[in-house]
């Protein structure tokens, strides 16, 4: 597990060349924004670094997070970074299992006390205890335990980030995000269902560099993979501003490769990476494939209407609405009608003839 | 409420139904109200027909007359400026289209964005200087009445986030797409309320006006 080699010994084992890593060192710093003179930097640092302890903890999750993960590029030197930190607990990826497991996680967490990075995918749930626990041990009580002597957490995904898809509407568990429960430990979210792998590794690889947290956006997400929205790097984006949009999956729109916002793409509100890293070693990504972006990024994105929807389109049935109130509108507009012509009908019938002599007489 | 996200999806679910709901009663309401209480019986001999020049009036009075257009250029210009401009960003905007085909099962087709942008500056500006004409001609001033001010700030509202919103002028959008669509539903709640009513009774008013001039056996 993990031995003192650094990461440059490591790679070096593996047959990677000084020419390879430099080159996965200057897409990091491009990846990351970073000026080219941080290349060099980067290189020493990676270099240099030591396998840290990383903790993985899976709560209510799909797995779709590690899916992502060990599909990034493989076998590209981003895997190989992740093969050279030291995992030391990971369910779906470790060997061991039952109790071996659960002593490796704890020896990892007293071996680097203060230094592993924890990264957790899934949500916590807060409604019962025995919804979803690990060696009998309850998700709460084993983050609660594992966060304690992080050096930061990573919650990756989602459901970790936001409480995704568990916490959706009526959120029969009462799941929550890690943020929710830990307040005393840095946590990068790296939101997205599941995250782009690239972006995983990418702060994983920002940590290791320069042992500091990435600049962070309002919900705790890096800045540089998170900072600008789908839309707006979107590269069908002309034709939206052109009003030139595709009305089915199928149609000449569709074909041309027109702007999906009218089938329910939630790009304009969506911040994430994927229109300018791409998916499957930068292959295609959603938009790219034809379909809208399901704002998979953001919290409660499984509450925010359907998929199928514009953007613009209420999240309840207007039509129903609508459909209610002018009945009832009807209703007491005929009711209001119905008095308004009896008050007429009373002053009408009311209604005397007055002459000029009947003026006369009375003043 | 303290995230942005958790606020749009307020506004564009339950905020949404309630404004909805006032406002298609609101109206409702009161269009039977003003249509059922009609005008006052005229006991006097008629001099004319009421049909016909009620018809015509709908339509002249949507030109200015030279002498009002003499007296007060800027109300004209910047009133028409305002409503060509609402009109255009409102109807023709592709995703408020998406929104009346989701509530009335149609659609039809919208304008470029550029366009409708264009238009929407042009609302801008003729609200703003509707604003400069009440705040610095001193019969305006002193005939302008709270509820003025109200529905001018409750209409501006709506095409300033909207504008900020499509450039993306406020960050994270998910907020000012919320306030554009939070400004809308105050507009909507206090619309059956207010002046706002205008929109529906306009050319129902005109009508009234042509007939009651035609009756009288006079030009309206």
């Amino acid at each position: 597990m993990a031995e003192n080699n650094t990461l440059g010994d490591s790679l070096r084992r593996h047959g990677v060349s000084r020419r390879g890593f430099l080159k996965f060192c200057t897409a990091t710093a491009s990846l990351m924004a970073l000026p080219p003179s941080m290349v060099p930097a980067i290189a020493a640092a990676l270099e240099k670094a030591r396998r840290p302890s990383v903790i993985w903890l899976s709560f209510q999750e799909c797995t779709g997070c590690t899916e992502s993960l060990t599909r990034s590029h493989s076998p590209s030197v981003e895997s190989l970074i992740f093969d050279h930190i030291s995992l030391d607990y990971h369910h779906t990826l470790q060997a061991a299992a039952g109790e071996a497991a659960e002593a490796a996680r704890e020896a990892a967490m007293h071996e680097n006390k203060g230094n592993y990075i924890l990264v957790v995918d899934g949500s916590i749930p807060l409604g019962n205890p025995g919804y979803s626990t690990i060696a009998g041990i309850s998700n709460l009580q084993m983050l609660e335990e594992t966060a304690k002597d992080a050096a930061a957490i990573v919650a990756v995904g989602t459901c970790a980030a936001f409480g995704g898809l568990p916490q959706a509407n009526p959120n029969p568990t009462g799941a929550v995000s890690v943020s929710d429960i830990i307040k005393n430990k840095p946590i990068i979210n790296v939101s997205g269902c599941p995250p782009i792998p690239t972006v995983i590794t990418g702060v994983l690889a920002h940590f290791l560099t320069f042992g500091t947290i990435p600049e962070l956006d309002q919900y705790n997400r890096p800045k540089v993979f998170y900072g600008q929205s789908i839309h707006d790097r979107c590269y069908r984006r002309p034709f939206y501003d052109k009003g030139l949009f595709a009305e089915t999956f199928d149609d000449e729109g569709a074909k041309a490769g027109w702007c999906l916002y009218k089938l329910g793409c939630k790009g304009p509100m969506t911040y994430n990476a994927c229109a300018t890293t791409k998916w499957n070693q930068g292959t295609s990504w959603p938009v790219e494939s034809g379909h809208g972006c399901l704002g998979c990024s953001e919290p409660r994105f499984w509450d925010a209407g359907g998929f199928y929807n514009a953007l613009s389109v209420p999240i309840s049935d207007n039509s129903q609405t609508v459909a209610f109130a002018a009945a009832a509108g009807l209703v007491l507009g005929a009711a209001a009608a119905g008095l308004n012509y009896k008050t007429k009908d009373e002053a009408q019938k009311a209604h005397a003839n007055v002459t000029v002599d009947d003026l006369e007489k009375t003043s | 409420m303290n995230e942005p996200m958790d606020f749009l999806i307020w506004t564009r679910g339950t905020a949404f139904d309630i404004a909805v709901t006032i406002f298609v009663i609101g109206v409702i309401l009161r269009l039977f109200e003003i249509i059922s209480l009609g005008r006052k019986q005229n006991l006097a001999e008629p001099k004319g027909t009421e049909f016909g020049p009620g018809m015509r009036t709908i339509f002249t009075r949507s030109i200015p007359d030279p002498g009002t257009f003499r007296r007060q250029p800027l109300t004209v210009v910047t009133g028409y400026l305002f409503h060509i401009g609402l009109f255009v960003g409102l109807f023709l905007f592709v995703p408020h289209i998406e929104l009346f085909r989701a509530t009335f099962g149609f659609g039809w087709p919208g304008l470029p964005n550029p366009i409708v942008d264009a238009a929407t500056v042009l609302a801008i500006i003729g609200l703003l200087a509707g604003l400069w004409h009440r705040l610095m001609n001193p019969v305006m001033r002193k005939i302008s009445s709270g509820e003025d001010w109200l529905v001018w700030t409750l209409t501006f509202l709506p095409i300033l986030t909207g504008y900020l919103a499509y450039h993306r002028m406020v960050n994270p959008y998910p907020l000012i797409l919320g306030l554009h669509v939070l400004s809308v539903e105050a507009l909507l709640i206090a619309f059956p309320f207010t002046k706002l009513m205008h929109t529906f009774t306009v050319f129902l008013s005109r009508w009234y006006n042509g007939a009651m001039s035609g009756r009288r056996g006079v030009e309206s």
